[in-house]
């Protein structure tokens, strides 16, 4: 019998890890709980990517709900995202802001000449500072921030048709709701 | 169309692997000489598929074929060469392509070396290594093709990960997997004898090498990892407990354990059946890192790609080949149990004790390494287990090892001589004493130092004493056979390591500082002036270099250059700048500028002064260099001569005695 424990130990751990394969379809381990969902967004001041000469800041934003879309020409997921972006964006309802992360402003521009901008504004933030209170590890991200400028609803990694339809326009559909 | 090839290359090594796996058991089995005789062929024959696939792959990236998703994902036009070339196993496919051609390079050595080993257990033990690449190429081909295409292909690639973008990084993988898979011999030796039901002590005698030359290349893995996080990552710290880190280091201890098993069961033919545990424990706890680093279990910070498909198939591979294995143990083990009684004061006990702490020890880090997932089991929250928890109890299990140790070659075979050590015990203690109190007077009274300098003495006179003991009552030319001369080199680097760790933990000064261009920080004895940061280039990567000259007393000490590295992708990495020397390191970090858009001002440094900190790698080289010497010893080449070596005399003379 005693011969048999490292059998039994061994088959226990086995078992182990076979939960935690399925714990970790269950739950996506790169979600990483933002602290600043349904808080206002970080302040923010930052350059116009066609007019570096003004500045648009989070006051200047709020009003209306809008879509924050971190971005870079670097970065090959936001690559996949753009045709999603460009093809649902104008059926979101919310209006589009490409958030230009790390980016040298030349090749940004180059990038959004070549594949088209979904953006009805582009602000630019190539220090990356501003990035860090929003708590943005990589691009794309993208934030939902309503009219009060809360943030409602944040998703990590290439926005998906499948994304967009399951999260995004419920979370865009449960802001109508409240402000009529 | 090459990489194509490399595709067939390695289906065509799966069809022999399956070959070498299954033909010659079933040779074994029945008597069959020509399905026995099936194995060497088939392992050359696999070997040459698997090198095609991985020469092909190299050469994919030395031409920037990135119509190849991995080639694409992992280099771009910018990037050398050499990083090209180790790009080969910067990230999953590929590492599991040298995994598998290390495996073969093994598999080939054994095939050619174990000509002498009785025909039905030589082919045994290949076909277990067959078993075992037929289970890492189906992975590669079903779940991680690195040779998928990326069409259309991209005009550039990504970047290969720049952490991994150093020396250091470039040689890790290599020795490590070198070391991981070294256990597979020992591993396939055991399952073979359990299979055939008997184990001859010249069989365990000619698996010694193998483990010892296995378990030196996984020191030097885990070596060169260790001075790689401590250079490349900035937090000045060489050791985190970080699960990827856990991986290498359970397959360390155990193999540590197994030499001195293996040692025992060669010389007196006891502990069979613990040895044969130990060793299918080593091979497993190797799997084990792989499959904990490659399924996504866990999470650390060596995020890796992972997915679930690939989780399950290493699960199902790790259940059939461990819980296998175990099984088999189970069946089997009574009958090659056997050996002679030893007493309670002998070199058995001691290094039995030693072998227990480093089971527990590994058992231990196991635990804390999957207590995370534990918890996620029992719906207890997220917990982490991190340095407080590892760095109470490892330092706890070690304190035996450690005093035990000066005092496992003074004890005979069989049944020890109280006396003997009575004189040993009266001497080494002296010189700990003498030594901590003069250390007392230089460490400012820390006591983890001190205890530092009283541990590596105790250690290290014990080897001295040991091998002047051994130069008075030993003939000329006998004295250090290699097997000798290595356990007294590893035995020496123990100590080496105890005082640079705890030398190091206790009297590092670290302060993080802002500093403008011309203002002088003072740590240690030391006097550190910020010069101000600049532009500069690397071949594919710009950087902001900082300038910090050191001075002591006036005199110039160095000049130092940490950097702050932005890759071609955007990913920013910090280089940090050390001056080494034997009795401390100096250590800078380039923190962030004060003002983003200045780098021309201040900026935020972290300075250290840590000393002896390279003592501990010193170590644990000195540890590896031991563990290759002992291999060299002619004896365990020679089949039954073994009247060249001295303990196996003292062994026979014990036998006639008793």
């Amino acid at each position: 019998m005693s011969r048999l424990l490292p059998f039994i130990g061994f088959m226990l751990l086995a078992a182990l890890f076979g939960f935690g394969i399925w714990w970790n379809t269950q739950h996506d381990p790169n979600a990483i709980p933002t602290p600043l969902l349904d808080k206002p967004a970080p302040a923010f001041n930052l350059p116009k990517l066609y007019e570096p000469t003004q500045t648009v800041s989070k006051a200047d934003l709020l009003g209306k709900p809008y879509l924050l879309n971190v971005f870079a020409s670097w970065c090959i997921e936001c690559g996949v995202e753009h045709p999603v972006l460009q093809a649902e964006g104008p059926t979101l309802g919310v209006q589009l802001v490409g958030y230009n992360y790390k980016d040298a402003p030349a090749d940004a521009k180059r990038w959004l000449a070549e594949h088209g901008s979904p953006y009805a504004l582009v602000i630019a933030d190539e220090p990356g500072q501003t990035a860090i209170d929003f708590g943005v590890y990589g691009a794309p991200e993208s934030f939902l921030i309503d009219a009060q400028g809360v943030i409602r609803y944040k998703h990590i990694g290439p926005l998906t048709p499948e994304v967009v339809a399951k999260e995004l326009k419920p979370a865009i559909a449960a802001l109508r709701k409240e402000t009529p | 169309m090459t990489p194509e090839l490399g595709q067939l290359a390695l289906i065509l090594a799966l069809l022999l692997a399956l070959a070498q796996g299954i033909l010659p058991l079933i040779g074994a089995w029945r008597g069959n000489r020509a399905l026995m005789a099936v194995a060497r062929p088939a392992a050359a024959g696999q070997a040459v598929f698997v090198a095609i696939a991985f020469g092909i792959l190299v050469w994919a990236f030395l031409r920037f074929d990135f119509s190849v998703q991995y080639v694409a994902d992992n280099s771009n036009l910018e990037l050398p060469w050499y990083y090209r070339i180790a790009a080969v196993w910067g990230a999953h496919e590929g590492s599991l392509l040298l995994w598998i051609m290390i495996l073969n390079v093994w598999t080939v050595a054994l095939a050619a070396f174990s000509q002498k080993l009785p025909e039905v257990f030589a082919s045994r033990v290949l076909a277990v290594m067959g078993l075992i690449a037929v289970g890492f190429l189906a992975f590669i081909i079903f779940t991680s093709n690195p040779f998928a295409r990326l069409l259309p292909m991209p005009g550039d690639g990504a970047d290969l990960n720049p952490v991994l973008q150093d020396p250091g990084m470039t040689f890790h993988p290599p020795m490590l997997y070198m070391g991981y898979v070294g256990f597979s011999v020992a591993f396939a030796f055991s399952i073979a004898a359990l299979l055939g039901g008997e184990l001859e002590q010249a069989w365990v005698r000619w698996a010694r090498p193998w483990t010892n030359v296995a378990w030196a290349f996984l020191t030097c893995g885990i070596v060169a990892g260790s001075w790689w996080a401590y250079a490349e990552l900035g937090w000045g710290g060489w050791w985190f407990w970080d699960p990827v880190e856990n991986a290498s280091f359970m397959p360390w201890l155990v193999g540590l354990a197994l030499i001195h098993a293996q040692a025992i069961t060669e010389k007196r033919g006891s502990l069979r059946a613990w040895t044969i545990l130990l060793s299918i424990f080593a091979f497993s706890l190797s799997l084990l890192g792989t499959f904990l680093v490659r399924s996504g279990v866990l999470t650390s910070v060596h995020a890796f790609a992972s997915d679930p498909r690939r989780g399950v198939f290493i699960l199902a591979f790790l259940t059939i080949i461990v819980g296998g294995s175990l099984l088999l143990y189970a069946l089997r083990a009574p009958k090659v149990a056997a050996g002679k009684p030893f007493n309670l004061l002998s070199r058995e006990t001691a290094m039995l004790i030693g072998n227990l702490m480093f089971a527990v020890a590994a058992a231990m880090v196991l635990l804390g390494t999957l207590f995370p997932l534990i918890g996620d089991a029992l719906h207890m929250g997220r917990i982490s287990v991190g340095p407080p928890y590892f760095g109470f109890l490892f330092p706890l299990l070690m304190l035996p090892v450690v005093l035990l140790l000066p005092f496992g070659p003074f004890l005979r075979w069989g049944k020890g001589d109280a006396d003997a050590l009575k004189s040993m015990l009266l001497r080494v203690t002296v010189a700990a004493l003498a030594c901590a109190i003069v250390a007392a007077f230089f460490v400012d009274g820390h006591m983890k130092a001190i205890v530092g300098v009283a541990a590596a003495v105790w250690i290290g006179v014990g080897v001295l004493l040991y091998a002047y003991k051994r130069w008075r009552e030993v003939p000329r030319g006998r004295r250090y056979p290699a097997e000798m001369a290595g356990m007294l080199l590893a035995h020496f680097g123990v100590a080496v390591f105890v005082v640079g760790v705890l030398l190091s933990e206790s009297l590092s000064v670290t302060s993080d500082v802002r500093m403008a261009p011309g203002q002088t920080q003072h740590i240690g004895s030391y006097d550190f002036r910020f010069d101000g940061a600049h532009r500069t280039t690397g071949p594919n990567w710009r950087a902001d270099q900082g300038v910090v000259t050191v001075t002591r007393d006036g005199k110039d000490i160095a000049v130092m250059h940490p950097q702050k590295r932005t890759y071609p992708r955007g990913q920013v990495q910090t280089e940090s700048a050390v001056d080494a020397g034997i009795t401390r390191d100096l250590y800078v970090a380039l923190g962030e500028p004060m003002d983003a858009g200045n780098i021309e001002g201040a900026w935020s440094l972290r300075l250290y002064y840590k000393p002896f900190v390279r003592w501990i790698w010193a170590g644990g080289l000195l540890m590896m260099l031991g563990g290759f010497v002992c291999a060299a010893d002619k004896r365990f080449r020679l089949k039954r001569t073994v009247t060249r070596a001295e303990p196996a005399i003292e062994t026979r003379l014990q036998e006639t005695r008793a």
